[in-house]
């Protein structure tokens, strides 16, 4: 749907129509978010929070009514929300600030079927305070062992990283059902919101998870731009992560006064451009309707799953039904990266490898994997596309091999 | 047998679509000689994520000797003409090669993106910094 709010489909890739198949790592973006940068940069642009003078003022109302935009999409409360530089970062800076209490035995849970970024983090955390991190399993077709977690969680668990919805399968984990079993333990439990964001309405009261992160760049905004959601009460209680200017009170030579959440945890100059780009994407998404977005992505999810059924070559990680659009799979006897190379010659571009989840993709059994992923432009078109290209990368590497 | 370079370049500027760019590297990769499997290992892997590269390099009389192979075989086409260029060469030799030149005139560039998940890019990195330390030893003036 609207794929004509995006400049880049007026591209053609070798002379190919292009068939942008890569949203999970990275969304292209629409004009209104590209104008409303270059707008801002051009008509208001100045440092936030700091002159008494018009520009720095315009500046910080559209820095703070960016934090609104966010807060109201999620619905959280404005100072629930912490700009960051990247989703990444937003999970290590509840590693750091809110992990700083965590104490040797303590138990960490997380899934087989994190990305690396809500994976290594705790697992290095563990590694440093000596904690324990307990490894939730997925069932062969990606759905999460929600039996192992509950015996997983005791007295002990201080916290739950999940992500809600795999970068590499596509699954979709209830977070909502798990934020409740992790409190029922006296646990928190964060959320990895990066690829469950783009394609669903979020609702932080309902969730109720204790912590939500993602990125811009993959919600049609800019790069360089992350959100930590986290639970007012929550983040009140936690020390700074970095430190620096804009996020004190008051400095002396002997001690220093922290400004309130979310300022405490907003050391330096923030990506003010970025967050005039996210508010407009958010803006965006908002006004086609994350309702409608959801369900057209439905339809073409299940037009792409219908046509990968269809190639008996094609063996499909993650076959769970709540699965959102991003498919993973491996072609008996032709590798992944021999896979992306044709469909890139095709105009079709997808990723090969491990697509930064080590662990899920040696749980489903494969090294490597080609991985295809729909945004909110992708069309029937662009599956059929894909499905054709596939075809005959796979009929030109099979007889390859026999001639 | 491995043709050498001018071959391979030759063959290149008269093929049209990847089809027949792509079926040559295959057939390339094919006629490597055998990487033994016994030197497939940690240690000789190459950095890389899509797809494993493993690389072998022995000095003999001033010029490097090379073996490396792919899970991959487009790369491993990639590899068999990297070699072309690159084995039995002297370290000086090698780096005057001029590599993202050769790889665009062959339509083949994007494949030397340093991309930190491209095993064949990190391939290449590594044979020259191989030539480049050895070129820098004492001994060689």
């Amino acid at each position: 749907m609207n794929k004509e709010d995006f400049p880049i489909f007026k591209e053609k890739i070798r002379g190919k129509r292009l068939t942008y198949l890569d949203s999970a790592a990275s969304a292209q973006k629409p004009l209104c978010v590209i104008q409303a940068m270059s707008d801002f940069m051009l008509r208001d642009y100045a440092n936030v929070h700091r002159g008494i003078y018009l520009l720095s003022e315009k500046a910080t109302q559209h820095f703070e009514q960016a934090r609104k935009t966010v807060a109201d999409f999620i619905r959280a409360d404005e100072g629930e929300i912490v700009f960051t530089r990247s989703a990444t970062e937003s999970v290590n800076l509840v590693a750091s600030s809110f992990g700083e209490s965590f104490k040797e035995g303590d138990e960490i849970i997380v899934s087989v079927a994190e990305h690396h970024s809500n994976f290594v983090t705790w697992q290095q955390l563990a590694a440093k305070k000596n904690l324990v991190l307990r490894v939730v399993d997925i069932t062969d077709e990606g759905a999460l062992r929600f039996d192992q977690l509950e015996a997983f969680l005791n007295n002990k668990t201080k916290l739950v990283a999940l992500t809600q919805m795999s970068n590499l399968t596509g699954s979709r984990f209830d977070i909502k059902k798990a934020a409740a079993l992790a409190h029922q333990a006296g646990a928190k439990l964060l959320a990895d919101g990066c690829q469950g964001v783009v394609h669903a309405p979020q609702d932080m009261k309902e969730l109720d998870c204790d912590f939500y992160a993602f990125s811009a760049h993959k919600l049609y905004g800019p790069t360089g731009l992350g959100v930590l959601y986290g639970k007012r009460e929550i983040l009140e209680q936690m020390p700074p992560y970095q430190y620096g200017g804009d996020m004190v009170k008051s400095v002396t030579i002997e001690k220093t006064a922290f400004a309130d959440p979310p300022a405490r945890f907003e050391a330096g100059t923030p990506a003010i451009v970025q967050t005039v780009g996210l508010q407009k994407a958010v803006e965006y998404v908002s006004r086609l309707s994350m309702k409608r977005i959801e369900a057209y992505e439905g339809e073409l999810t299940a037009y792409m799953k219908e046509g990968l059924d269809s190639l008996p070559f094609v063996r499909q990680l993650g076959t769970q039904k709540e699965k959102g659009g991003v498919f993973s799979f491996v072609v008996d006897g032709v590798h992944p990266q021999d896979i992306a190379m044709v469909l890139d010659q095709e105009g079709v571009c997808v990723r090969a490898g491990h697509h930064c989840a080590q662990p899920l993709s040696e749980r489903l059994g494969v090294s490597s994997s080609v991985r295809a992923s729909l945004g909110l432009y992708n069309d029937k078109e662009d599956v059929e596309a894909f499905i054709a290209a596939l075809e005959k990368a796979v009929s030109f590497f099979k007889k390859g091999k026999i001639g | 047998m491995t043709p050498s370079f001018e071959e391979i370049r030759e063959a290149f500027s008269l093929f049209e679509g990847w089809e027949e760019r792509y079926a040559y590297l295959i057939e390339l990769g094919q006629n490597l000689p055998p990487f033994p499997l016994e030197e497939m290992t940690d240690k000789n892997k190459v950095e890389g994520c899509m797809s494993q590269v493993w690389l072998t390099a022995r000095e003999e009389n001033g010029r490097f000797f090379l073996n490396a192979t792919s899970d991959a075989i487009l790369v491993k086409g990639l590899i068999a003409l990297i070699l072309s260029l690159y084995n039995e060469k002297t370290p000086r030799e090698i780096l005057s090669v001029h590599i993202e030149e050769i790889f665009k005139e062959l339509g083949l560039e994007d494949n030397l993106s340093p991309s930190r998940r491209n095993g064949f890019f990190s391939m290449v990195a590594k044979i020259q910094a191989l030539a480049e330390k050895r070129e820098n030893l004492p001994e060689n003036g």
